[in-house]
């Protein structure tokens, strides 16, 4: 069975480490929250000005001034601290988020990303994307492996307007975990199979330089 | 000087914009989605009339609220955002020609404003390079690294919604209401404030103060806030 989004979304928690400050997106993103292993401690950044997110309020909690960046009605955590939008790119642009986790319409093998526009349809615009993946030490995509069509969305080059030029340095999909070389040549490594997903559906639906990890068990 | 102090408190947002607009002019509103934003004095703005405007925005409201209302009147002309996503009036209108939209990472945006209120003409961010933002700019090379030129904003008239403030124009804002409100604040050659609770000069502790008072040129206290929530995210008990 390919991974769900939840199984996708806990996969990506696994990446966190304790005393991190990151930056989620919103759909599958979003729930990475929720798979924050117990006793460690991960600081949301959100990036209209907050830092310190805490869960969805309970009815008597709704608060109107305490939005996150997807507009939602958020709470706040112990040690929160509210800033500027410009001071919420500083920090993100600065290099001080360690973190980023969003969707993706296509990812390339040289890590270039895109998610914010299809020529000809209407454009909402790409609210802080370009500048987390542009500012953030480390980037990681989560995202469906094939799109509604049934095209890959590991592309040796992506064909839709960029976000990122070389930003990507893993992508989890529900194939599994790949890593993405964004500095050197370009090439994607397959590091993790999702259980029942073999080797060979992975190659099918990926358009990319592949190389399958070491330790990837070849079904 | 009290009586100077005294003269930017204006006893409603009509009176507050009153010889401040003008056709085509270039207007920033301070919000994010419709957290913080100016209610009162966008309600105003509406209620003039001026068409033709050029509004900075992070978003371009929702269609019953915020900048949106001065889309349904075809008061826009263009719009400086980063993200227009909730407004179904917006793609109606930029879909058949008659709006204009430049869309910037909502960091560029953010620091352009800052930027423009801190007398800054440009600078090099690395967001956006390699990307259609980049297009038509300077691209230069530090350490290695590309960096892309981005220039700063300023407007005729700035639009902000803050928490507290005084007849001074000190601002304090509370919570994620802050966003892009104290960078507009600064880019405004004349900036109007509204706030929901207008406070005697003197009670605010002159280390909270989020916005200073110089500037601010006009102020007044809100009669009602909605402040609408977009997405009412609850959790059950």
């Amino acid at each position: 069975m390919p991974w769900t989004r939840d199984q996708i979304a806990a996969r990506a928690a696994r990446e966190l480490r304790d005393g991190f400050y990151v930056n989620l997106g919103i759909g599958i993103p979003t729930l990475v929250s929720n798979f924050v292993p117990e006793g460690m401690d991960v600081t949301l950044q959100s990036e209209n000005g907050m830092l310190g997110v805490g869960p969805f309020p309970f009815e008597n909690q709704v608060d109107p001034d305490i939005i996150n960046a997807g507009k939602q009605a958020v709470t706040e955590a112990k040690d929160t601290s509210y800033f500027s939008s410009a001071d919420s790119f500083a920090m993100i642009r600065g290099g001080h988020i360690d973190l980023s986790i969003l969707g993706a319409m296509e990812v390339s093998e040289t890590g270039d990303l895109a998610n914010w526009m299809i020529p000809g349809k209407m454009v909402k615009g790409m609210g802080g994307a370009m500048d987390l993946v542009a500012g953030v030490k480390r980037v990681i995509v989560v995202m469906e492996h094939v799109s509604k069509d049934g095209a890959s969305k590991l592309l040796d080059t992506c064909s839709l307007p960029l976000t990122g030029q070389r930003v990507v340095d893993m992508a989890i999909t529900e194939l599994g975990l790949f890593a993405i070389d964004k500095k050197g040549n370009g090439g994607v490594t397959l590091l993790e199979l999702a259980e029942g997903v073999t080797v060979e559906e992975v190659k099918a639906k990926t358009r990319a330089k592949l190389t399958i990890g070491a330790a990837v068990k070849v079904a | 000087m009290a009586t100077d102090m005294a003269n930017k408190v204006y006893k409603d947002a009509k009176s507050a914009l009153d010889g401040l607009l003008r056709e085509g002019m270039t207007i920033m509103a301070g919000g994010f989605g419709l957290c913080g934003i100016p209610e009162n004095l966008i309600v105003a703005l509406r209620d003039s009339g001026v068409g033709n405007l050029t509004c900075i925005s992070n978003n371009a409201g929702v269609d019953d609220a915020g900048l949106g209302l001065l889309l349904v009147t075809r008061q826009i002309k263009r719009m400086i955002s980063s993200y227009v996503g909730e407004n179904k009036t917006f793609s109606q209108q930029f879909l058949a020609g008659e709006l204009e939209i430049e869309f910037n990472p909502q960091g560029t945006l953010a620091e352009r404003i800052r930027a423009g209120g801190a007398g800054i003409p440009a600078f090099f961010t690395r967001t956006g390079v390699g990307t259609k933002v980049a297009e038509g700019k300077e691209v230069r090379e530090f350490d290695g690294d590309k960096f892309v030129m981005e220039t700063g904003l300023v407007a005729e008239v700035a639009l902000v919604k803050a928490w507290r403030g005084d007849a001074a124009g000190n601002l304090v804002y509370r919570k994620s209401a802050r966003n892009f409100n104290p960078m507009m604040a600064t880019a405004g050659k004349i900036t109007v404030a509204e706030v929901e609770e207008l406070v005697p000069v003197g009670s605010l502790d002159p280390d909270h103060i989020h916005t200073p008072g110089i500037y601010v040129k006009r102020i007044i206290e809100g009669p009602s806030y909605e402040k609408r929530i977009e997405q009412r995210t609850v959790r059950k008990a």
